[in-house]
């Protein structure tokens, strides 16, 4: 019987071999900043200074994070959250990032907020190789895996949200004389950009630029010099405040263009109601988020967690703040990155991790809009569905657009 | 009453300080600068980074000193100079591969300029009226460094990113010692500067000037021309601040530099003491630790208790560390009595 037992001996072995080889895979694997109990996330915010309205993400991450830990963490880890205020300052930002990775030893940065701090970032964390994870702003700049290999953005870029607009005038009004109101910095001049490039050889339908300074009182003379040059089409490219004055502007001096607003104003409850909802009827915009005033969502399942959460774990957050949607939104696709990551949290499988996100979709983006990310992809979010304003809400139309935007 | 009885009637705008008093003993100054020099020794990265930074904001501080401290002129527009000072090495660095150390002299001579230039009509006003004027200043130049005209030279709104330099000669020390070591070179050679300027035939008119205007004219004193100069050389301490500053932080934005800076430099002299030169490291790290503690104190509002800290501050010890460090040799010489 001695074959019998070379058999269940071979058996055996190929057990043992196959429990090893097992071990191996499953055998965990640390950077600083993570442990068999915690992982430490760093994360900057102004929450001080011009941009303060901001700090709220940061805010809504923490308690997100506190109701990740309070149904047992990720993997059994428990999440520490650290999160340090950068005033929207940029040497301020690189300071505090250096004490997040040199003195608190985290394991990644998470959606630091605002483009002029993360620049500032960029070169020392990737000199560090230390993760810096769905940065809070849509500049085409977080999309460069070549050269910034340890850098991600999140949200749809300025410049493809342009580029759709760039594409519905071309098909729907390629006659169309455009007039463009933008905010005098990165963000304003990142979308002109985009919008050029996107109309492409008839980038002279652009017949008047006019740029803002946060700091002017009012619109209305940029306004009026804007309707002075005869255009029929006009790109407000304005952060909320702004926007609600220049929709307002429009109907005092009797202007009817076709307008359309970037889509970090159009918000309904911050924007379009204190400029008078009608004024902004026709208006055309764009989102990948659910908006939370809007009734529509009211029995979607998603929009449901995501008001569960806040009345548990976030009481104070402001239901209607499109920057609570956005931090739940965020912080739940780095716990879906942390859960793929299993036991090997090192920076290395991080960001391998972030590259390989297949068809998520967090709570709060609109149905269709998925997060797909390769090793060459590093835009999470690069869809988006183009809307116009009727009545008191924001109706949908159309397919869900990708605006291609390559480095 | 006439304009002219009535600038000499007016109080001076700053408490004169004797200039014996602007300094630090010998013994004192060399035990500090013995501590400063053991830092990178015992503290991790990040605190020699932040000692980096203290030395930087330091130096500012301490341009400021001389303006208003020295000369009775008010600023709030030295976030302006430390601008173009950081720009400058930042565009000759980048741009035009210059050595960072060469950066620094040119950034502190534009700078003069610049703050010379900008004396002239200023001579005119004094005061508050001078405060507002240098406000203006600062407010002016986030705007201007974002133009499209110089936006081949500044990278406009996304600004510029610099190369740290690695230690020279083969050293092994870390990128961050090394700059600290540097920056504390420089701030050492300019404090000493300061110290010799005030205590010479210049500082004496800046003071004199201080005190009283019409009477240091009337002993010979070109008010004009020393105005100016301290105006001068002011911004040019406070350019080369801003060029160490732009290759310790490795970026320059017009963001970085807004009136925020400027205020942030102003309290930093008051807390140190006005007129007072070691007072400015004090007050170097009061803006750059309280911040972080009133952070760590209550993050959403950090502003109200950083208020709170400074309003004791200013109450309990109203002439800054000056005060501090009077009283402290007062009881020391009671003790050894």
């Amino acid at each position: 019987m001695d074959f019998g037992r070379n058999i269940i001996v071979a058996a055996l072995a190929a057990t043992v071999l196959a429990a090893t080889a097992g071990g191996v895979q499953a055998q965990k694997k640390y950077d600083p900043g993570a442990g068999d109990t915690e992982i430490k996330i760093g994360n900057i915010m102004p929450y001080s200074g011009p941009a303060s309205a901001f700090g709220v993400i940061g805010k809504t991450e923490a308690a997100y994070f506190k109701k990740i830990n309070a149904e047992g963490g990720i993997n059994g880890r428990k999440i520490t959250f650290i999160s340090y205020d950068d005033a929207y300052s940029p040497p301020k930002a690189i300071e505090q990032a250096r004490k997040l990775v040199e003195s608190d030893e985290v394991l990644l940065v998470f959606n630091p907020l605002g483009t002029p701090s993360n620049s500032a970032l960029q070169k020392y964390l990737n000199g560090k190789k230390v993760p810096q994870l769905f940065v809070a702003s849509g500049a085409t700049r977080w999309n460069d895996p070549k050269t910034y290999p340890w850098t991600m953005g999140w949200q749809p870029s300025y410049q493809s949200e342009a580029h759709i607009y760039a594409h519905y005038l071309l098909a729907e009004k390629p006659d169309g004389k455009i007039a463009v109101l933008y905010q005098n910095d990165d963000f304003g001049k990142d979308y002109v950009k985009g919008l050029k490039d996107g109309l492409g050889a008839k980038a002279s339908m652009i017949v008047a630029e006019e740029s803002y300074e946060t700091s002017d009182p009012t619109m209305d003379d940029h306004i009026a010099r804007l309707k002075a040059s005869g255009a029929n089409v006009f790109i407000s490219i304005t952060t909320p405040k702004f926007a609600a004055q220049a929709l307002k502007r429009l109907a005092e001096i009797d202007w009817k263009p076709l307008q359309f607003l970037a889509n970090v104003s159009a918000s309904v409850g911050a924007v379009l109601m204190p400029a008078g909802f009608e004024n902004a009827q026709g208006l055309i915009s764009t989102a990948y988020a659910k908006d939370p005033a809007d009734p529509q969502w009211d029995d979607d399942p998603g929009m449901k967690r995501f008001n569960d959460f806040l009345r548990n774990y976030d009481p104070e957050g402001n239901r209607l703040d499109l920057a609570t949607v956005y931090g739940y939104g965020a912080a739940q696709t780095l716990v879906e990155v942390l859960r793929q990551c299993g036991d090997d949290l090192t920076r290395d499988n991080v960001m391998k991790q972030a590259a390989n996100l297949k068809d998520f979709a967090p709570d709060t983006l609109l149905p269709g809009i998925r997060i797909n990310t390769s090793p060459s992809d590093f835009a999470p979010i690069n869809q988006l569905q183009m809307m116009r304003f009727k009545g008191q809400r924001w109706e949908r139309f159309g397919d869900i657009m990708t605006g291609d935007v390559g480095d | 009453m006439s304009a002219v009885e009535d600038i000499a009637t007016e109080a001076p705008a700053v408490e004169a300080v004797p200039k014996r008093a602007m300094t630090i003993g010998a013994g004192t100054s060399l035990v500090v600068l013995a501590l400063l020099f053991a830092v990178p020794i015992f503290a991790k990265n990040f605190i020699v980074f932040q000692m980096t930074m203290l030395l930087i904001y330091g130096l500012a501080v301490l341009a400021l000193n001389i303006l208003t401290g020295g000369s009775g002129q008010f600023s709030l527009g030295q976030s302006a100079f430390y601008a173009i000072g950081a720009y400058t090495s930042a565009i000759l660095m980048e741009q035009y591969n210059v050595n960072y150390a060469l950066t620094l002299p040119i950034a502190g001579v534009i700078c003069f300029g610049a703050g010379f230039l900008f004396g002239q009509p200023a001579l005119r006003l004094s005061g508050v009226y001078l405060a507002l004027a240098t406000f203006a200043l600062a407010t002016a130049m986030p705007q201007l460094l974002k133009l499209n005209f110089f936006e081949k030279w500044t990278g406009g709104v996304q600004g510029l990113v610099v190369t740290k330099p690695d230690a020279p000669f083969g050293l092994h020390i870390s990128q961050d010692a090394w700059l600290y070591y540097f920056t504390l070179v420089v701030v050492v050679a300019i404090y000493i500067f300061s110290v010799n300027l005030l205590r010479s035939r210049s500082g004496r008119a800046f003071m004199a000037i201080r005190d009283n205007e019409i009477a240091a004219s009337a002993m010979g004193i070109d008010v004009a021309l020393y105005k100016t100069l301290a105006f001068g050389v002011s911004a040019g301490i406070t350019g080369v601040a801003g060029g160490l500053g732009a290759i310790a932080v490795q970026f320059v934005a017009p963001d970085s530099y807004t009136i925020q800076l400027a205020i942030s430099l102003f309290l930093g002299m008051v807390v140190g003491g006005v007129g007072w030169l070691p007072g400015s490291i004090v007050g170097s790290a009061f803006i750059i630790f309280v911040p972080n503690i009133a952070e760590g104190i209550s993050k959403g509002l950090s502003g109200a208790v950083f208020g709170v800290l400074l309003f004791l501050v200013i109450f309990l010890v109203p002439h800054g560390a000056r005060q501090v460090a009077i009283v402290g040799q007062q009881l020391l010489s009671r003790l050894r009595k």
